[in-house]
C-alpha cells in the first residue's frame, strides 16, 4: 500500500489546498477584471444616479461622497479591503447594504438551482446509463432526440410552454414564482416547480449526452470485456465496471451545468418573476448600482471556482492511480 | 468430453456486410487437457478461444455450427443462461492483465466478484481461496496482495494475478488467450511455471492461444494450427513438433532458422558511432548509467534487455531527443551535439530510425509516394524526375512494386508492408546508422523474418549501420554480429555475438537464455524442477 511517510501529508489534501490557492489567487484577478471593466462603462455614475437635473455641485459633492474623485487604484483598494472584512458597501439605488441584499437573493437563488439539480443530474446520469446500456436502440435514438429538443428550444419558450400547458390549462402550479413573504417548504417546492422544471429540460441533454458518451468511451476497455466474460450482467458492466472509470468527465460537466443554474438563468427567474440573483444582477447594471452589480459578479466567479475545484476534487478521488499511489 | 466445438462459423462486420472469418472449425477439449491454438494473426485463434464462452466480440456475429459445453449448446439458450457459464464454469484469461483488470477495484474486489455474481461461495470463502491461490503463485505478502489496485503491481505479478482471477469459481475450463505474449522473457518463464502448476493442481482444462511455439509446446497436450479462420493441422505436442505434416506449419518451424552468415567486420577502422559514458535520465532519476559500446562500420549492433533496461532511452540520447547528463555520442569520430536542434541537416541525415509501431509512425492521411518524398527532399534536395527516379528505386529496394504501392494510404498496406516502408523511409536519407527499435516484435513470425532478411541484404548492398533494440533472443542471433547486453540502465556485457551468447559469458546474460523457451516440450518442466518460481 501506500505507506506514506510520516509528515507528508495525503496527496489528495495537498491537491486541495493547492487547487484552493489557486482559486483564491484567480478571484483576487477576477475582482480586478471586474472592477477595471466597470470603471471602463461609458457615462458618469453620479451623473446617471442624480439625473440630467442635477447641478454640477451637487454631481461634485456626490462623487466625493462615492469616492470617485479618488485615482481607481486607491477606489479598488478601499473596495477590496471591505470585501475582505465582508462588506460590499452600499446600494446607490436605495442605500440599503449590498450584503443584506444579496443574503435573501442568494438565498432564493441557491434554493432553485437545488431544486432543479437534484431532479436533472440523476435524471441525466441515469438517461445517458441506459443510452450506453442500450447504445443505438430505439430507447437511444428518442432520449437523443428528446433531450436535444429540449436543448435546442430557448428556454424561454419552454417556460412560456410549461407556464401555458400546467399553469393555464391545468392550473396545477402557479405561473409566478414569487415566494412572497416566507411560505413553508412544501409551499416553495410547489412555486417554483415550473421554473424548476424549465431548467431541467435546459441542462438534462448536455449532462446526459457526457454521461453516455464517457461511459460509452470506457465501455471499449478490455476491463469491461472481462468483467463480461466472468458472467456480469450488462447493468453491472455499465454501472460498477464503467461508470466509475469514467466519473471525471461526467463531474465536471455536472458542475458546469451547476454553476450555470445558479449564475445564469436571468431569462427564467424573469419569466417567472422569481426574485433570483440574476434578476437583481441585470436590474442594478441597468440602475448603474455598481457596488451590486460588483458583488454579483464576485460571487458568480466564486461559484464558477469552487464548483470546478470541487470537480477537479471528485474526479482525483475517483482515480485511484491519484489516490493511492505505487 | 468437456468442450465440442463443431463446424464454427464466425462472421465480421465489414464496409459491404458480413465477412466470414471462422470457416467451420472444430475444436474438442477433454476434462483435464490443455489445447494449444497457434498462427499467426487473424488466424481466428482468439476469436475461436472466446467462442468458447459463447461470446463474440462487438462487429462479429455466430453464422452456425455448435459450441456444446458439456453438452449445452451454448449459442441456442439465452443471454442470460450463457452468463451462468462465463466465469463459473469457463474462465478467461486475457493478453494484457494491465489493461483487463478494471483500474479502479482493488484486485481482491476483482477476484470476489466471480463467486458474487454466481453465487459459488460467500465473501470469506473467496478470500481464503484467493490467498491461497496467491501464494501458490508465489506472489508477495498473499493475504495483502489483494488490496491493491492494479496500477501498484508489476506486470508479472498482475498476470499470475489473472490467472488467479480465472480459478475464482474452481472453472472446468480456463481459456488463456496470450497471458505471457506482453511480458518480458524472464517474467514471462514464472508465469508459465504459475499457469503450469495451477492447472496441474485443480485439474482444470485448459485452452491455450499463442504465437509462440516454444511456449505452446511447453503448455499444451495438443496443438491445433490456424490460418486465415481454418485449421491447418492438429495433432499431440510431442507429433507436431517432431512430424508436422503441412507445408505451413512446417514453414512456421522452420523461422527460428535462419541466421545470417558471420561477416568480417572491421573494428580497427573509426566506427560508425561510439557511445561514450552516457548518464541520461527523467527528473532526478537516472535511466542510464555511464553506458558505452560502439557501432563498428557497417555492423550490426543488437542491444538486447528486459523492459526499463534503458534500450530505447539510449536511442533517445543518440537521435537527440534526450540530452545526456554526462558522456558524448561520437558520429565519424566526431561530439555530436547533444540535442536534436543544435544538430546540423547532414547530421540529422546522417542518423535514421525505424520504429515498433509502423501503424503510428506513418502518417494515415499521406500517401506512400508523400511519405517518402518528404526525406528526399528535406535531406537529398531531390525534385520532379530525379526524385521519382530514387523512388522508385526505393521501393524495389524494399521489394515493393512501385506502381503498385506509391499512391496508396498506409491503411491500406499489411503490418509488413508498413513496416518496410518505414525503412524505405529511413533509407531515403542515404543515412550511414539506423536504429530500429523493436521493428519486428509487432509482426508474425513468418512476417518478421522477411523483415530481418531484408535488413541484411540492405545492408550488404548499401554498407549502413545498424543498432537493432529487441528482448527477442531469435532476432539476435538471426542478424547481429555484435551484441550489448543492458540491465536497469547499465551494460551488462558487450562483444562479437558468439563471445557474449555461446556460451553466455555474463551471469545475466546465462538467465536470460536460459528464460527463453526451448521447443522441446520438457523444458519448462526441467526449469521448474530447477528452481524456477
Amino acid at each position: 500500500m501506500s505507506g506514506a511517510p510520516a509528515g507528508q501529508r495525503h496527496p489528495l489534501l495537498r491537491m486541495i489546498a493547492a487547487r484552493l490557492g489557486i482559486g483564491v489567487f484567480t478571484l483576487f484577478v477576477i475582482s480586478t477584471l471586474i472592477f477595471l471593466a466597470i470603471s471602463l462603462l461609458p457615462g458618469d455614475i453620479a451623473q446617471q444616479v442624480l439625473g440630467q437635473s442635477a447641478t454640477p455641485e451637487t454631481v461634485a459633492a456626490f462623487r466625493r461622497e462615492l469616492g470617485l474623485d479618488q485615482p481607481l487604484f486607491w477606489r479598488y483598494l478601499d473596495w477590496i479591503g471591505g470585501v475582505l472584512h465582508g462588506d460590499f458597501g452600499q446600494s446607490l439605488a436605495n442605500g440599503r447594504p449590498v450584503a443584506a441584499l444579496l443574503a435573501a437573493r442568494l438565498g432564493n437563488t441557491m434554493f432553485l438551482a437545488a431544486y432543479a439539480a437534484l431532479i436533472a443530474v440523476p435524471l441525466a446520469v441515469t438517461l445517458g446509463l441506459l443510452s450506453a446500456l442500450w447504445r443505438g436502440r430505439m430507447f437511444d435514438r428518442i432520449t437523443n432526440v428528446l433531450t436535444l429538443s429540449a436543448i435546442s428550444l430557448p428556454e424561454f419558450l419552454i417556460a412560456y410552454i410549461l407556464m401555458f400547458l400546467l399553469a393555464v390549462r391545468m392550473g396545477w402550479f402557479p405561473s409566478i414564482a414569487d415566494p412572497g413573504a416566507s411560505p413553508g417548504f412544501g409551499e416553495m417546492l410547489n412555486r417554483t416547480f415550473l421554473p424548476a422544471i424549465t431548467l431541467v429540460l435546459v441542462v438534462t441533454a448536455h449532462m446526459m449526452r457526457m454521461t453516455r458518451a464517457a461511459v460509452v468511451n470506457v465501455m471499449g476497455n478490455p476491463y469491461v470485456t472481462m468483467a463480461r466474460l466472468k458472467g456480469a450482467s450488462r447493468w453491472r458492466v455499465v454501472t460498477r465496471h464503467a461508470l466509475p472509470n469514467a466519473l471525471a468527465p461526467i463531474v465536471n460537466v455536472v458542475a458546469l451545468n451547476i454553476a450555470w443554474l445558479i449564475t445564469g438563468v436571468v431569462i427564467v427567474e424573469v419569466v417567472f418573476v422569481y426574485p433570483g440573483l440574476g434578476q437583481l444582477m441585470v436590474d442594478s447594471v441597468t440602475n448603474r448600482d455598481i457596488p451590486v452589480v460588483q458583488a454579483c459578479a464576485l460571487i458568480f466567479a466564486a461559484v464558477y471556482i469552487l464548483l470546478n475545484l470541487l470537480a477537479d476534487v471528485v474526479a482525483i478521488a475517483a482515480n485511484p492511480r491519484l489516490l493511492h499511489p505505487r | 468430453m468437456l468442450l465440442n466445438i463443431e463446424k464454427l462459423k464466425i462472421e465480421a462486420k465489414g464496409e459491404e456486410g458480413w465477412t466470414p472469418i471462422l470457416h467451420g472449425v472444430d475444436l474438442r477439449v477433454d476434462r483435464g487437457e490443455v489445447v494449444g491454438l497457434i498462427g499467426e494473426s487473424g488466424a481466428g485463434k482468439s476469436t475461436l478461444g472466446l467462442a468458447a464462452m459463447g461470446f463474440a466480440q462487438p462487429g462479429l456475429r455466430f453464422s452456425g455450427g455448435h459450441v456444446r459445453f458439456d453438452g449445452t449448446d451454448l449459442l441456442t439458450i439465452p443471454e442470460r443462461q450463457r452468463r451462468a457459464f462465463r466465469g463459473r464454469r469457463v474462465a478467461y484469461v486475457a493478453q494484457s492483465a494491465a489493461a483487463s483488470f478494471n483500474p479502479a477495484w482493488r484486485l481482491i474486489e476483482q477476484f470476489c466478484e466471480g463467486p458474487e455474481i454466481h453465487h459459488t461461495a460467500d465473501r470469506a470463502a473467496s478470500e481464503a481461496f484467493a490467498h491461497e491461490l496467491y501464494a501458490k503463485m508465489h506472489l508477495p505478502d498473499p493475504e495483502h496482495f489483494g488490496l491493491r489496485f492494479p496500477h501498484q503491481v508489476s506486470g508479472g505479478q498482475l498476470q499470475r494475478a489473472m490467472v488467479a482471477m480465472a480459478m475464482a469459481c474452481k472453472p472446468d475450463l480456463i481459456v488463456f488467450d496470450e497471458p505471457t505474449t506482453a511480458l518480458d522473457v524472464t517474467t514471462q518463464i514464472g508465469v508459465l511455471a504459475a499457469i503450469r502448476q495451477a492447472v496441474e493442481a485443480t485439474g482444470a482444462a485448459g485452452i491455450y492461444i499463442t504465437h509462440d511455439l516454444a511456449v505452446v509446446a511447453q503448455m499444451a497436450d495438443r496443438i491445433k494450427v490456424m490460418r486465415h479462420g481454418r485449421e491447418v493441422e492438429e495433432a499431440p505436442t510431442q507429433q507436431m513438433m517432431q512430424a508436422p505434416t503441412q507445408a505451413y506449419t512446417r514453414s512456421l518451424w522452420a523461422v527460428r532458422d535462419f541466421r545470417r552468415p558471420v561477416r568480417a567486420v572491421d573494428r580497427a577502422a573509426t566506427p560508425t558511432l561510439r557511445i561514450k559514458g552516457i548518464t541520461a535520465g527523467y527528473a532526478q532519476h537516472n535511466v542510464l548509467n555511464s553506458v558505452s559500446f560502439d557501432i563498428p562500420r557497417g555492423a550490426t549492433v543488437a542491444v538486447v534487455g528486459e523492459s526499463g533496461s534503458g534500450k530505447s532511452t539510449t536511442a533517445r540520447v543518440i537521435t537527440g531527443l534526450l540530452s545526456p547528463s554526462a558522456g558524448v555520442v561520437e558520429l565519424d569520430g566526431q561530439i555530436l551535439p547533444p540535442r536534436l536542434a543544435q544538430r546540423s541537416p547532414d547530421q540529422l541525415r546522417k542518423v535514421q530510425m525505424i520504429y515498433q509501431m509502423a501503424d503510428t509512425a506513418l502518417n494515415p492521411r499521406q500517401t506512400i509516394r508523400q511519405i517518402l518524398s518528404r526525406p528526399l527532399q528535406f535531406y537529398r534536395g531531390l525534385t520532379g524526375r530525379a526524385r521519382d527516379v530514387r523512388l522508385h528505386e526505393l521501393m524495389e529496394q524494399i521489394e515493393l512494386t512501385p506502381d503498385t504501392f506509391l499512391d496508396r494510404l498506409p491503411g491500406e498496406l499489411s503490418g509488413g508492408q508498413k513496416q518496410r516502408i518505414g525503412i524505405a523511409r529511413a533509407l531515403a536519407a542515404d543515412p550511414d546508422f539506423i536504429i530500429c527499435d523493436e521493428v519486428t516484435s509487432a509482426l508474425d513470425q513468418l512476417v518478421a523474418e522477411g523483415i530481418l532478411r531484408l535488413l541484411s541484404r540492405l545492408q550488404d548492398e548499401t554498407g549502413v549501420s545498424y543498432m537493432i533494440i529487441t528482448h527477442d533472443i531469435a532476432t539476435v542471433r538471426a542478424i547481429a554480429d555484435d551484441v550489448v547486453v543492458m540491465k536497469n540502465g547499465q551494460v551488462m556485457d558487450r562483444g562479437q555475438q558468439a563471445e557474449v551468447l555461446d556460451p553466455p559469458r555474463h551471469a545475466y546474460t546465462r538467465e536470460l537464455l536460459a528464460s527463453v523457451p526451448q521447443l522441446d516440450p520438457d523444458w519448462l518442466r526441467r526449469r521448474i524442477a530447477e528452481g524456477v518460481e
